[in-house]
């Protein structure tokens, strides 16, 4: 009893013994903010990984594929059914996209990936990071009619600059192909910034339409009627034009794939007619402007053209092919958001000559399949490479593929978890000194409890008992503290951007538009009983030198 | 290890010996002046007593560096049963020694120390720790209070030792009561609150002679008991020895060097170099 007593009385009197403790509340805060934080971004990042990678992937060595996708997944599903939810066939193949920035064509380097688009959202978490709504339901390669998300899917947050999406699609392919073909312009789209023009004309894309086109806008039989004989008069046009008027309009129309289409009979018009659809990874589009707001420049409803090679390994060519935008794909993962673009997979083997020419069945890349668990990964793998020759397979788990990646946010967490850990340690050097000092001071009163009968392990029980409480009055306060800053962490970095002008998150840079963190109470309770290990630790030697003090001394003691 | 448990609570004072041959006297309550005006003239005791502390050629040297000093050389005496017995000597002469050794808070280098016939000064520690916090009072010329600790407290705190913080915390009333009515019976009753450091020198050691007996003892070792008071303050702390040993019959050491002081008790030993000197 006495022990408790006196022990709360020091820890009420001896301020200078909380002030030691004050590195532990400091290490046990800032352990648990480190901690969430990096358990935040590490689970973020493993489910964009996650989101695009399939559970496991069968794939070829060879770019061109192996043929007859069905066959593959029946075979697979003989190995490994029990453990199977879904499986898609895709085709990866390097390209360039290309489209009209401005007054010039702007390419960027992409991997195009051909999709199924009725098996893709049983096999992987493509749709999910689709901005229209249908299209998340079920992925299609048509131009839907507006209503595209404005709102961030990821963050939920409303920014308005993406209100013009909702009409983004039809209404906006319609909007622009009517004006082209009002102006007579050349190019397939025209210079849009679109936020301040649809900020402007209060009611998006139909409003524009109204104001600069009413006469196609509202009679599309007219602007048929006019694009008909504008299509019919541009082969006439062009030949005098390219030593005539001006030249960069017409290095541009040669450039311009709609001129080989130009006939009078396969005329396409971008009014009713869609090209093959096309999923773009967002940020080959968005861009952040000076004001940190998010511009477009491309949108659903464009049309862009995508270079490949051809699967002809004997004469291997580039091919070239249009596709209109249908949709944006946004997994907030810069690396895909910035070099995916998703095309239909009949398309694609097409248009490479991935197909047996006398069957007719496709090649593919690779086969991914989703699991009913996902943690049965590594299992599956092993089966399937038993069963399928290595030379031509290579069966991989998303893990194995981003391995390097997960490994590196482990390795991260790791470190600083020690050297943190070493703070609190340091700070169990201060409690063992203060410990002492206290030892020293309270000489005489651990004399005279001992003349009053309380044994060596009553004393030592008194400072352990301190130790402890000091340890937990600092880990408590820690803990608490950590937790505020991890609940508040967004506004506290908002604060600190507004003192010091500078941006602390830039959303920009890790797309997440807030720090993500998930508070594992496992590794609270870990940090918590560490910091009380150290806190009672470092009381032992100071515990042990006051149980073992002679009493007689020590009553003496001045 | 129950016959050394506190006393039972319904004890008001001090817990007598069982086989006390004096008939059981008034218990001490009320204030303390009535309590002082009732002292009364040592009563004529011609029947020996049995002896309740006897110390047998006690040795004790303490070593500075490579010197060895001797402090006690062979000491022979005892205490009998409900005798106030005074310990005189010079400054060095080893009487604090021999008090601590009688009170088993150091061991002696040669000799035994008995305690009811029975050897004490080789006991465990354990046991020692006992004997010291239920059967042997103590009190200091510094009173020795804690600081962090009320009068209250501190007079309690011996019964926090000896029982746990469960046992201590469901007998928290009796206990507390016991101690106050303690406090009461040395006067200091309307100081139960106070902190050492708000009380004065008499006060804190009518607090620490309370602090002594909560446990019921049989012995007192009293340590210069008033060598840090003003005449009369350490006159008032003399009277409510002398009334405790009156009329509870409690046997008390006391050590001292002024000779006023000792004539009041029933009996004087002198300590001359670590020898005794029958006065």
């Amino acid at each position: 009893m006495y022990k408790f007593l006196l022990c709360w009385r020091y820890l009420r009197t001896r301020y200078i013994a909380l002030a030691s403790i004050l590195s532990v509340t400091l290490g046990v805060a800032t352990m648990i903010v480190v901690n969430s934080v990096m358990s935040g971004f590490a689970f973020e990042m493993k489910g964009r990984i996650h989101g695009i990678l399939s559970d496991v992937i069968v794939e070829s060595h060879n770019m061109n594929g192996f043929v007859d996708a069905d066959y593959h997944v029946q075979q697979i599903s003989l190995v490994a059914g029990d453990y199977i939810e879904g499986m898609t066939p895709t085709v990866h193949v390097p390209g360039m996209l290309t489209f009209w920035q401005g007054n010039q064509l702007s390419t960027r380097q992409v991997t195009v990936i051909g999709i199924d688009p009725k098996t893709a959202g049983s096999a992987s978490d493509l749709p999910k990071y689709l901005q229209h709504p249908e299209n998340r339901r079920q992925p299609s390669f048509a131009l839907r009619e507006g209503g595209y998300d404005t709102r961030d899917q990821q963050s939920g947050v409303e920014s308005g600059d993406r209100d013009f999406l909702a009409q983004a699609g039809w209404p906006y392919r319609r909007w622009w192909a009517a004006r082209e073909q009002a102006f007579e312009f050349n190019k397939p789209q025209a210079i849009r910034v679109a936020p301040p023009e649809l900020k402007d004309g209060e009611q998006p894309a139909g409003g524009n339409d109204e104001s600069e086109e009413p006469a196609s806008a509202d009679g599309g039989p007219g602007a048929l009627a006019r694009q008909q004989p504008a299509a019919d008069e541009q082969p006439a046009d062009e030949e005098p034009g390219i030593d005539g008027a001006v030249a960069e309009a017409a290095a541009a129309d040669r450039m311009d794939p709609f001129a080989m289409a130009k006939t009078e009979a396969n005329v396409f018009n971008p009014l009713k007619e869609q090209h093959s659809g096309l999923i773009l990874g967002i940020a080959l589009s968005s861009y952040r402007n000076r004001d940190n707001r998010e511009g477009f420049l491309l949108l659903p409803g464009d049309d862009v053209q995508l270079t490949f090679p051809n699967a002809d390994s004997t004469r291997p060519s580039a091919i070239m092919s249009k596709f209109t935008i249908v949709d944006f794909y946004e997994s907030k993962m810069s690396e895909y958001d910035s070099t995916f673009v998703f095309v239909p997979i009949e398309k694609l083997q097409q248009d490479r000559g991935m197909v047996d020419p006398t069957t007719k069945v496709g090649y593919v890349n690779s086969i991914q399949i989703r699991l009913k668990d996902e943690r049965d990964g590594d299992l599956v793998r092993d089966k399937l490479r038993a069963a399928f020759p290595p030379e031509i397979y290579n069966i991989s788990t998303w893990r194995d593929k981003q391995g390097p990646l997960l490994a590196a946010v482990q390795m991260e967490t790791a470190i600083l978890n020690v050297l943190l850990f070493l703070i609190i340690a340091v700070a169990g050097f201060g409690i063992l000194a203060i410990f002492f000092m206290i030892v020293v001071e309270k000489t005489r009163d651990i004399g005279i409890l001992k003349a009053l009968g309380a044994s060596g392990r009553g004393i030592m029980g008194i400072f352990l008992a301190y130790g402890l409480s000091l340890g937990m009055v600092g880990s408590g306060a820690g803990m608490l503290l950590g937790l505020l800053f991890v609940v508040r962490i967004n506004e506290i970095a908002g604060l600190l951007s507004r003192i010091t002008g500078h941006e602390v998150f830039d959303p920009s840079i890790y797309y997440f538009y807030k720090i993500p963190t998930i508070v594992d109470p496992f590794t609270i309770g870990w940090i918590v009983c560490g910091a009380l290990a150290i806190a009672v630790l470092a009381s032992v030697l100071p515990a042990r030198r006051a149980a073992r003090l002679h009493p007689v001394e020590a009553l003496r003691y001045e | 290890m129950s016959d050394l448990q506190p006393a039972a609570p319904a004890a008001r004072v001090p817990r007598r010996r069982s086989n006390d041959p004096q008939p059981a006297g008034p218990l001490l309550s009320g204030p303390h002046a009535e309590m002082a005006a009732a002292i009364e003239p040592a009563a004529t005791e011609t029947a020996p007593r049995p002896a309740r502390m006897q110390a047998a050629r006690l040795c004790k040297s303490y070593r500075k560096g490579r010197v060895t000093i001797p402090v006690l050389r062979g000491v022979d005496m005892e205490v009998r049963d409900g005798e106030f017995l005074a310990i005189i000597g010079q400054s060095g002469s080893g009487k604090s020694t021999l008090l601590h050794l009688l009170g088993t808070l150091d061991a002696p280098d040669e000799g035994e120390v008995r305690y009811n016939g029975q050897r004490i000064d080789n006991l465990p520690a354990a046991k020692r720790d006992q004997l010291r916090n239920c059967r042997i009072g103590m009190i200091f010329q510094f009173y020795h209070l804690l600081p962090e600790f009320s009068a209250l407290e501190n007079v309690l705190s011996p019964l926090m030792i000896a029982s746990g913080a469960w046992n201590f915390y469901r007998r928290r009333r009796q206990h507390a009561a016991r101690a106050q009515e303690l406090l009461e019976l040395v006067g200091l009753g309307h100081r139960l609150k106070h902190k050492p450091r708000e009380l004065s020198g008499g006060e804190m050691q009518r607090a620490a002679i309370a602090r002594a007996l909560v446990a019921g003892p049989d012995v007192l070792l009293a340590d210069e008991p008033t060598g840090n008071l003003d005449r009369s303050t350490g006159q008032e702390i003399l009277k409510i020895l002398r009334t405790l040993n009156r009329q509870q019959g409690l046997t008390i050491v006391m050590v001292t060097h002024d000779l006023a002081i000792a004539e009041q008790a029933d009996r004087v030993v002198r300590l001359v170099e670590g020898r005794v000197q029958r006065a």
